[in-house]
This record gives C-alpha cells, sequence and structure tokens, in this order.
C-alpha cells in the first residue's frame, strides 16, 4: 500500500516517541550504571562524565556469578537440543501411534508452574547431591527449553520434504544418518531459534537457583543480582552496572534476531 | 506404510511355510523399526517424565504429608490427611492472596493485551525504520525479569525513584506517590512492570496476525464506505481471534506463575499486599520450610493454570468443528 510520504514520517515520529517511552527503563539502567557511586539522584539524566567504577565493583563481586550463569547457560543449550532435535525429528517424520498423547504432553509440560518442579525437586535434589551443583541447574533450567524446542523444532522439521528423506532412506542410509546428514543440516536456522531462546530462558532463570541453591557456590548472575539488592542498595551504579552485563545477551539475540532467525 | 491386509495374511500363513516366515520376519523387522523411531524420542520423554511427571506425583503425595525440615534429618513424612489443604485453604491469607492474584492477572492481561493491540495497530502501517522500531520493542521482554524488576524497584523508589522525582519535578505530587510502600500502590506498581515486560510478546504475536489478513478485504470495505471501526469490527477483529486466544491464554498461565518480578520489586509486601498463590507456595516450602503446605498452595496453582488451558483448547476445538 502506497502512502503520502509525509504520513510515513509522521508515523516514524510517533513510533520512536513510543519507543523511547517504552525503552526508557532499559536507558535508565544504562545511565544509572555510569554514575558515581551513591544512593542519590545527584547523576542526572545524563551520564555526562561517565563514570566505570559501578562496573569494576560488580565485575569484582559479581564476574564469577556471569561465568556461571555462562556455563549453566550453555550446558542448558547442549542439553535441550540434545534431546529435543531427535524428538522433533521423529514427532515430524515417523508415523507412529501416540504421538499425538506426546505431544499433548509436551503442551501440558509448558504449562506447569516452576515453583511446583522446584517444590518436588528440592527434595529428590537433597536425596541425590544435586544441590548447588552445575549439573542440578542444567537440569532443572532445561525444563523451559526442552519442550519449546521440541515445538520449535518439529514445526520447522515438517516443512522439509518427505522425498528427500525417503530418497535418502532408499539409498541405503540408515536412520542415525538421514537424521544427522539429511535432517539436521536442513534445521540449521530451528536449531539456532531453540539454541538461542534456549540459552535466554536459562540465563534468566530465578526461581531455580533462588530454590535449588543453598551456598553460594553455583551461583547465577540473577540470584547475584537479587542478594545485591538486599545487601548494596547504597551502591545502585554496581547494582545497574551488574544489570546492564546480564542484559547482554538479550541486546545480542534482539541484533542476532534482526539478521536471520525471526 | 500400513499394515497388509488380514486377507493376505490368512492367505499366506496357512500352508506356505516360506511366505510365513518370511511374514514373522517382516512384522519382527517392523517392530524392530517401530523401536528404533521411539528410540529418538525415548530421552526426551524419559526428560519429561523426570523433570514434569515425577515432581507433579511428588507434589500430590507431598501435600498429604506432613513434610518440613526434620523430613530432611529423620527421613520420615507422615500422612496426615487433608490437613495441609484445609490449613492452606482456611488461612485469611489465601483468601487475600487469591484475589491479589486475580488483580495481578487480570490487571496484567487487560494492560498488555490492550496495549499489545495498540501497538500491534500501529506498527501494522508501513514507514521508514518500522520494522527496526518493531525490533527494538522485543528488548522488554527479551530481558531477565530480575534485571527488570530492578530496573523498576530502582525508579519507583518514593525518595530516590525517578519517577516520583519527575512528578514533584512537574509539581504533580508533593510529597510522592508510595508506589512500593503503600499496599494498593504496590499492587500497582507490580502489575504496571508486568504490563511492561508482556506488551513485546503481545505486539508481537497480535502483528504476526494483522499480517495474515487479505489487504483486499480492507479494501473492499473501504470502497463500500466502511470507516476504520467498522473494518476493525467486522474484519480486524473476527480474523485476529486465533492469535487474541493464544496471547490471552498463554498471559494467563504466564501471569500466574511469574514470581521474579514479584519477589524483586516489593517482596510480596508490603503487609502481603502483592503475595500471590505462587509467590506464597514459594514462601511456604522455602521460607517457612513447610513442604507439604507449599505443595499443597502449588497444586492449587497447578490446577488452576491447567484448567485455564485445557479450558482454551476445548473452545478452540468446538470453533474448528462448527
Amino acid at each position: 500500500m502506497k502512502r503520502a510520504p509525509g504520513r510515513g514520517r509522521s508515523s516514524t515520529v510517533i513510533g520512536l516517541i513510543l519507543l523511547a517511552v517504552m525503552l526508557f527503563p532499559v536507558y535508565w539502567t544504562v545511565n544509572a550504571s555510569l554514575q558515581p557511586a551513591g544512593n542519590t539522584l545527584h547523576g542526572g539524566w545524563f551520564p555526562a562524565h561517565p563514570d566505570l567504577s559501578g562496573y569494576v565493583t560488580a565485575l569484582h563481586d559479581q564476574g564469577g556469578n556471569l561465568v556461571t550463569s555462562l556455563v549453566v547457560s550453555l550446558g542448558s543449550v547442549v542439553l535441550s537440543l540434545g534431546l529435543a532435535a531427535p524428538a522433533a525429528h521423529a514427532l515430524a517424520h515417523f508415523p507412529l501411534r501416540g504421538i499425538n498423547l506426546v505431544l499433548f504432553g509436551i503442551l501440558i509440560a509448558q504449562m506447569v508452574p516452576s515453583i511446583a518442579v522446584a517444590n518436588a525437586l528440592y527434595g529428590a535434589y537433597q536425596d541425590l547431591g544435586l544441590l548447588d551443583s552445575y549439573a542440578g541447574l542444567v537440569l532443572a533450567d532445561s525444563t523451559a527449553g526442552v519442550p519449546f524446542a521440541i515445538i520449535i523444532m518439529r514445526s520447522f522439521m515438517r516443512s522439509i520434504p518427505r522425498e528427500i528423506i525417503d530418497a535418502a532412506r532408499l539409498d541405503g542410509a540408515g536412520r542415525l544418518r538421514v537424521f544427522r546428514s539429511v535432517v539436521l543440516p536442513m534445521s540449521t536456522n530451528a536449531l539456532i531459534t531453540a539454541a538461542v531462546f534456549t540459552f535466554l530462558f536459562t540465563w534468566s532463570d530465578f526461581l531455580f537457583a533462588l530454590t535449588l541453591t543453598t551456598t553460594d557456590t553455583v551461583r547465577p548472575i540473577t540470584l547475584g543480582i537479587y542478594q545485591y539488592l538486599g545487601a548494596h542498595t547504597n551502591q545502585w551504579n554496581a547494582v545497574m552496572a551488574t544489570s546492564v552485563m546480564a542484559s547482554v545477551p538479550a541486546a545480542v539475540l534482539l541484533v542476532v534476531a534482526q539478521r536471520r532467525v525471526i | 506404510m500400513t499394515d497388509p491386509s488380514p486377507v493376505l495374511r490368512k492367505g499366506t500363513g496357512q500352508d506356505d511355510g516360506v511366505a510365513s516366515a518370511g511374514h514373522r520376519g517382516a512384522a519382527r523387522s517392523r517392530s524392530g523399526e517401530r523401536l528404533a523411531q521411539w528410540m529418538f524420542i525415548a530421552p526426551a520423554a524419559a526428560y519429561l517424565l523426570l523433570f514434569f511427571g515425577y515432581p507433579i506425583l511428588r507434589n500430590a503425595v507431598m501435600s498429604f504429608q506432613e513434610y518440613t525440615t526434620t523430613t530432611f534429618y529423620t527421613g520420615s513424612a507422615p500422612f496426615v490427611g487433608l490437613r495441609n489443604y484445609s490449613e492452606v485453604l482456611s488461612s485469611d491469607l489465601f483468601s487475600t492472596t487469591v484475589a491479589t492474584t486475580v488483580l495481578f492477572t487480570a490487571g496484567s492481561i487487560v494492560g498488555q493485551f490492550a496495549l499489545g493491540l495498540a501497538f500491534a495497530l500501529f506498527f501494522q502501517r508501513r514507514f521508514p525504520l518500522g520494522g527496526l522500531l518493531r525490533s527494538l520493542l522485543l528488548l522488554p521482554w527479551l530481558l531477565p525479569l530480575v534485571v527488570s524488576g530492578t530496573t523498576w524497584k530502582w525508579m519507583l523508589d518514593p525518595d530516590t525513584g525517578v519517577v516520583n522525582a519527575a512528578l514533584r519535578g512537574l509539581h504533580l505530587s508533593s510529597s510522592g506517590v508510595p508506589w512500593l510502600t503503600g499496599p494498593s500502590q504496590a499492587l500497582g506498581s507490580v502489575i504496571l512492570v508486568n504490563i511492561w515486560v508482556g506488551i513485546p510478546f503481545n505486539t508481537a504475536i497480535l502483528y504476526s496476525g494483522l499480517r495474515n489478513i487479505p489487504a483486499h478485504l480492507y479494501e473492499a470495505a473501504e470502497l463500500d464506505g466502511a470507516g476504520p471501526v467498522a473494518s476493525f469490527r467486522h474484519i480486524t477483529w473476527p480474523l485476529l481471534r486465533p492469535q487474541v486466544g493464544v496471547v490471552l491464554v498463554l498471559g494467563v498461565v504466564y501471569t500466574l506463575k511469574v514470581l521474579d518480578i514479584i519477589l524483586v520489586v516489593t517482596g510480596g509486601g508490603p503487609a502481603n499486599a502483592t503475595d500471590t498463590i505462587a509467590t506464597q507456595a514459594y514462601a511456604l516450602s522455602f521460607q517457612q520450610f513447610e513442604f507439604g503446605r507449599g505443595a499443597a498452595l502449588s497444586n492449587v496453582l497447578l490446577v488452576i493454570s491447567l484448567t485455564s488451558a485445557l479450558v482454551y483448547l476445548r473452545a478452540v476445538q468446538r470453533a474448528r468443528n462448527v
């Protein structure tokens, strides 16, 4: 549809204003992270004299927690895709009875409140020695990634023409080989989408970190910020600097998504 | 690949030994085939059973037990019948918690849906930078909830926050609004934060629905003299129904289980004013170490979530059958 250029430009102006309002909290976080230490509003509306002491403090206090979050998130991506990719392939291409039941289960799984899962896992983790462990967090955090990744990848894999898979089978390729050499390479975009979101789900997890860790041996960044809030409210610049660093994956995803995924 | 017809099976099975053996081999390879196919699903299915099925069952059992810190030392969790449920459901806190949960959920959903739809309709126009602005709008949804909560907690701080500073600067309020310390204001604040987080998701899904509405319908309506309101009522809204259903149900299910925002922004306070069923279940289990009662409350939450999802699925099915 063609529009008069004048109307298009005024829409752009309105859009910019709406976006400025919506993203003001993000700007305010960045602004605050660049102010000198202190509890007050003296900093003003712009970081006229950017002060990196907030980042220095944040890295000193929370650097290890950022690494923990990175490790747990990457672990969760590997686990989720490892479980979900073959399942998505089977659910998309095999004429199995009972598939609807599996799909229904996956759908229901996404509705289960995490607090219910955490409540039961705490006791089990206590018995198994999985509290305060990387493995325990990776396993629990993947409850968001696995169902999501199966659904995303299955819907994509269904668009792979059956003939390609049948042809590979007729050429004597085994089931695993078809999966590895035909289905997976054709599903790169879906794999990336699933990986990126799974990473983000786990990176953002707060509830499992809060309930399934009791010491600071394995402490993700979200829990770090929460505990910072309780202890360091006189150092808002460090709290905000940590928040900015914890937002980097989301910002990266946005740039990547802009280019290829969505 | 379907089963061979029973007639064929009968005919070959009786007297022809070779064919019979061949058939048995085919049956075996067919079941072997099926097994090989299920092996692709098995790991994920096992994971889902362990991390969703098992917790649901264990919670169901725990909710009938006196399961506290002593359980971890002695290993005994005596069954107490319905006591956990009766204590949780009859406590004074439960009715206010349910009311808070309803207000929090309804307020969040109405706000994020209305604004999300408005944004989606706005971005339906084509204008320079439209696509870029639309994807930047996703940012609040992608940020960790703890980060969003922290940001808003700081902005809404009654003494040092920028919101009250702006209100004072504009002479709209001399003393400032007790965003986090007044009971009703605090509930309003967590709803506001949750709306902010939810708008991008609503916009994205509704926008994709709007894109699928054929443009010629609008052109035809315009030729028939329909104004923007009429074409919204008779074209946009009916054709957007599937996406509306998706965002509303996912919104409800997601809002019911929100803990991060409330714990970070208000901690459930002041005086339980922002405690929902989810935060209360957390407090029972992980602050008071009453895991049995926490399980009972978690189950209440689970039933509410699943019911709303099933009601939706039924509605979708009925709509499809009509």
